[in-house]
């Protein structure tokens, strides 16, 4: 018998084990595996391996904008007590980083200085104190550069260029939209714009690089996607991928920005191979907003069309994104309009205007988190201009299928997401703008859909049972605080009949079977479906063990159940035990279905009437996403994504000074993310689904559904609280204030 | 110099540049305490000092002569972990886990803080405050927490606070 099972997703898988498992582990609230050693400071980040000898490496940045460098003065520093080098490369340092799950190099070359704070040099010493202030001190000359600086998306915005298709086409045109608006009764055509917004993850980059006496590299380093990380770099430094084992046990956070390898690692490594140790780089707060990536600044035009009773005849959403030359990546802000809402005539557009500024990529839920800013607003508007309920404006126009390919949607439960969160958050009580108030403050309810396409990765993983009936997954696959190192347990505890505590799962080690990494909401579904193809794998070979039929096979507490026998796993396997491989790929489901999570974003506001101020008094999510593994940590993931709802509607906003490309505000008193007085107990439930299309879980991604449509559910509720309708996201209270109802 | 860290006695010379943040983290071992910001804003880095939350960050190590300094280490270990600690588990106030050593830390200090009637923002009564949810909240803001675990930061603190009173 092979020992390894692949299922590519061609059919749907109508039964999955997990409904027969006897073990009672799936979709319960169990505690993280690894919550000990993170609640006791013993889960060991990027900068936390003790390597003997390690030279801490600390990153110069350029502090002008553009041009081309003529000297990195570095005799002046290398005297000072410590130091040990300055290094660079300007052909080899990285740009900027590389998008998640790309395999070429990041952008290399740093000569010509493309946006301010490109990593130019790392300042290499015995100490960090020594490091720090040598970077400090190092000078950057260079020569004026050949062309005035694109710093202002306002002046820019008229030079724009189409994209390359990506997940989404660039631009998408279906019937003919503009007869739809002239003749339709019912017309929207508004703009949004929403900032730069950086995701901020609460460990900055970081690398740890060490090439041992075999000439491998290892990397000690807060990657997402260590399969292809381990490709970008190896590229980057001009080495084979065999060559390069990327350790990423545990993640501070990542939110997109740790997807793709980022400027620290590369010169880590450059520098560690120049001087024969270990160098430890971790980037300063401010690095990280000005030299990883940001989240493009966008402005959409929304426009819709209805008939009379509110049936959508147009929707069109026309984006301007930013990014910078070279970079193919565009924000697909129409993602979800592609599918949220029927309509025969379409146009959903995506275009380009090249700054002078950071790269803009990934950060949670790309496309969605500011689409559906827009999409949803304007859906809030379009109910209020023809006087229907909003919730019943999303009735009205529930597609049936897929309105651009009419394909079947593989699960879907928008409505009734709507109606469980309208019955649940009181919608009914919610009043005319303007017309509710509580003291100081007026209050207003908000509701908006929420939509994030799921996808499937291709991922690998193996399972083995030793001779004491204990299981070890090992898989290169992150988990960034998303819940893998737990959901992949349970998945392997049950299916294999093993007590939780007795599953080891091992991540993070490209040494490991490769994992799709965590991004796009797509870990659990890909990393969770090699394990359970290896579980698959492993219960054949011990039914055959048992000399039972695999379906006749009963797994539970350590113990093979069968044909009136009950043997422990730890006498079946013996002492050479069994390991099985699992393997799962994207196939024709992704095309034949139409796949996506769905929810329900209801937010309670209140507005200061003498400051403008906004409170976020209540939220809840009501969200179907298939099969929810782990009832905990699935809630946590939608309590955060709730949460950068908040911050994209209230208060993060990455300004790009105009006049000469400088951040702003690089660090975290002026970029504002929520805290906890801004953020009130929020409220999650989650329907019953099952998605036969998604994968064997029949489970789909939950990462970035809560983010989506958060922060339109709340400015839709400062609309009702006081009737002032904010297009420029953040709402802040200076945009409010004017049109307060007088004192 | 002289620190007590966790109960034990620590005889290092740092660099008088060295934060007590990179004191413990790179001289001593403990890289419980976090580094997410180097400025005082984030909170990762909270540890206390003969038992007030300090941001030790923002902090010289030359400065803490003699001082008793308990970091996340001291309060529990995997196997026997705090109350404090065991309810961020049970609560899931947390997800990647890297601001939860200072949020660990920053509430053992508050909660003390709040013991001694110190009022905050929100107080109603300025000189015997009454643990609310929102005083939780707002006590801990300085403890940014990206993956927004708020609400299950403030539910663990609360029955620890309750079993507590």
């Amino acid at each position: 018998m092979s020992n390894s099972t692949n299922l590519t997703m061609d059919k749907p898988t109508p039964t999955s084990l997990l409904d027969t498992g006897a073990q009672g582990l799936i979709g319960e609230p169990l505690q993280r595996t690894e919550g000990p050693l993170k609640v006791s400071g013993n889960a060991t980040y990027a900068a936390e391996y003790a390597l003997e000898k390690v030279a801490y490496g600390v990153l110069v940045g350029s502090d002008f904008t553009l041009g081309k460098i003529t000297k990195v003065d570095a005799e002046s520093v290398k005297s000072l007590p410590g130091v040990i080098d300055v290094v660079t490369d300007f052909d080899s340092f990285a740009r900027n980083p590389q998008q998640g799950g790309e395999t070429k190099a990041p952008t290399q070359g740093v000569e010509d200085v493309a946006y301010r704070g490109e990593i130019v040099a790392i300042v290499v010493a015995e100490s960090f104190e020594a490091a720090r202030d040598a970077a400090h001190r190092v000078v950057v000359e260079h020569d004026a550069p050949k062309a005035e600086g694109r710093y202002d998306f306002e002046t820019q915005r008229h030079k724009t260029d189409k994209p390359a298709d990506d997940q989404i086409p660039a631009h998408f045109s279906q019937g003919d939209l503009a007869g739809a608006m002239a003749e339709a009764p019912h017309v929207l055509d508004v703009t949004y714009t929403t900032p730069s917004q950086n995701s901020a993850a609460m460990e900055p980059h970081a690398t740890t690089a060490h090439w041992d006496e075999d000439g491998i590299l290892n990397i000690y380093g807060a990657y997402q996607m260590p399969s292809s990380d381990k490709q970008q770099l190896a590229k980057a430094l001009g080495v084979s991928a065999s060559k390069v084992r990327i350790i990423a046990r545990y993640i501070g956070g990542g939110f997109g920005s740790k997807l793709g390898i980022a400027p620290e690692a590369v010169a880590a490594a450059i520098a560690a191979r120049q001087l024969g140790r270990p160098v430890k780089c971790v980037m300063a707060r401010s690095q990280v907003f000005e030299a990883t990536v940001r989240r493009s600044n966008t402005e959409q035009r929304m426009r819709l069309g209805a008939d009379a009773q509110g049936k959508l005849t147009a929707i069109g959403h026309d984006s301007l994104v930013s990014n910078l030359d070279g970079e193919d990546f565009f924000e697909p802000c129409g993602m979800a309009t592609h599918f949220l809402y029927a309509a025969e005539n379409r146009e959903i557009n995506h275009d380009m205007v090249r700054l002078d500024w950071l790269l803009a990529g990934s950060m949670r839920a790309p496309g969605e988190a500011v689409g559906q800013l827009a999409l949803e607003c304007a859906m809030d508007e379009l109910a209020e201009a023809i006087g229907i309920d909003p919730i019943e404006l999303r009735h009205i126009n529930e597609p049936d299928c897929d309105p651009e390919t009419q394909v079947p949607f593989s699960s879907r439960q928008l409505t009734r997401c709507l109606d469980e969160g309208a019955r649940k958050f009181g919608w009914d009580k919610r009043a005319a703008p303007g017309t509710t108030r509580d003291g100081e403050w007026l209050v207003g309810l908000g509701v908006a859909a929420a939509a994030r396409g799921n996808m499937l990765q291709k991922s690998a993983a193996k399972v083995t049972i030793n001779v004491l009936g204990k299981a070890t997954v090992e898989t290169d696959m992150t988990d960034i605080g998303t819940g893998t190192y737990t959901i992949l347990g349970q998945i392997a505890g049950e299916l294999l009949g093993i007590p939780l505590e007795d599953v080891e799962v091992k991540l993070g080690d490209t040494n490991s079977p490769p994992g799709a990494g965590s991004g796009g909401s797509w870990g659990a579904g890909s990393s969770g479906s090699s394990v359970y193809l290896a579980c698959e794998n492993l219960r054949e070979q011990i039914a055959e063990k048992m000399g039972v039929a695999a379906e006749g096979l009963t797994l539970k507490d350590g113990h093979a159940i069968g044909d009136n026998r009950r043997v422990s796993l730890s006498e079946l396997v013996g002492d050479r035990g069994l390991s099985a491989e699992g393997a799962i790929a994207p196939g024709k489901q992704e095309k034949d279905t139409r796949q996506s999570s769905y929810g329900a974003h209801f937010a309670e506001v209140g507005v200061n009437t003498t400051t403008g101020e906004v409170r976020v008094r209540r939220m809840l999510g009501v969200f179907a996403a298939g099969r929810i593994l782990n009832e905990k940590t699935a809630r946590s993931q939608c309590l955060g994504g709730m949460t950068f709802g908040i911050g994209a509607a209230l208060t993060e906003d990455l300004i790009h000074d105009p006049r000469n490309g400088k951040l702003v505000n690089r660090d975290l008193a002026e970029y504002h993310v929520p805290v906890n007085a801004d953020v009130p107990q929020l409220d999650v439930v989650f329907l019953e689904e099952r998605d036969v299309h998604a994968n064997p879980l029949h489970a789909k991604g939950i990462g970035e559904l809560g983010i989506s449509g958060a922060g339109a559910a709340i400015a839709n509720a400062v609309y009702n609280a006081c009737g002032v309708r904010v297009r420029d996201f953040p709402i802040t209270l200076d945009k409010i204030l004017d049109g307060l109802p007088a004192m | 110099m002289h620190f007590t860290i966790n109960g034990q006695s620590h005889e290092v010379e740092p660099d008088i540049r060295t934060s007590l943040l990179d004191l413990l983290r790179e001289h001593v071992g403990l890289t419980g305490s976090k580094k997410g910001c180097d400025h005082g804003q984030c909170g990762a880095c909270t540890v206390l000092i003969n038992g007030r939350r300090v941001n030790s960050c923002l902090t010289l190590a030359v400065m803490h002569q003699d001082d008793d300094i308990t970091t996340i280490e001291g309060l529990g270990t995997p196997d026997n972990l705090s109350p404090m600690q065991a309810a961020f588990v049970k609560h899931d106030g947390y997800q990647c886990g890297y601001c939860t050593p200072g949020q660990i830390c920053s509430a053992m200090g508050m909660l003390d803080e709040v013991k001694k009637g110190w009022g905050s923002h929100v107080s109603k009564d300025l000189t015997n405050p009454e643990l609310t949810d929102e005083e939780i909240s707002e006590r801990m803001s300085g403890n940014i927490c990206r993956c927004s675990a708020y609400p299950n930061i403030v539910d663990a603190i609360r029955e620890v606070a309750g079993a507590d009173a």
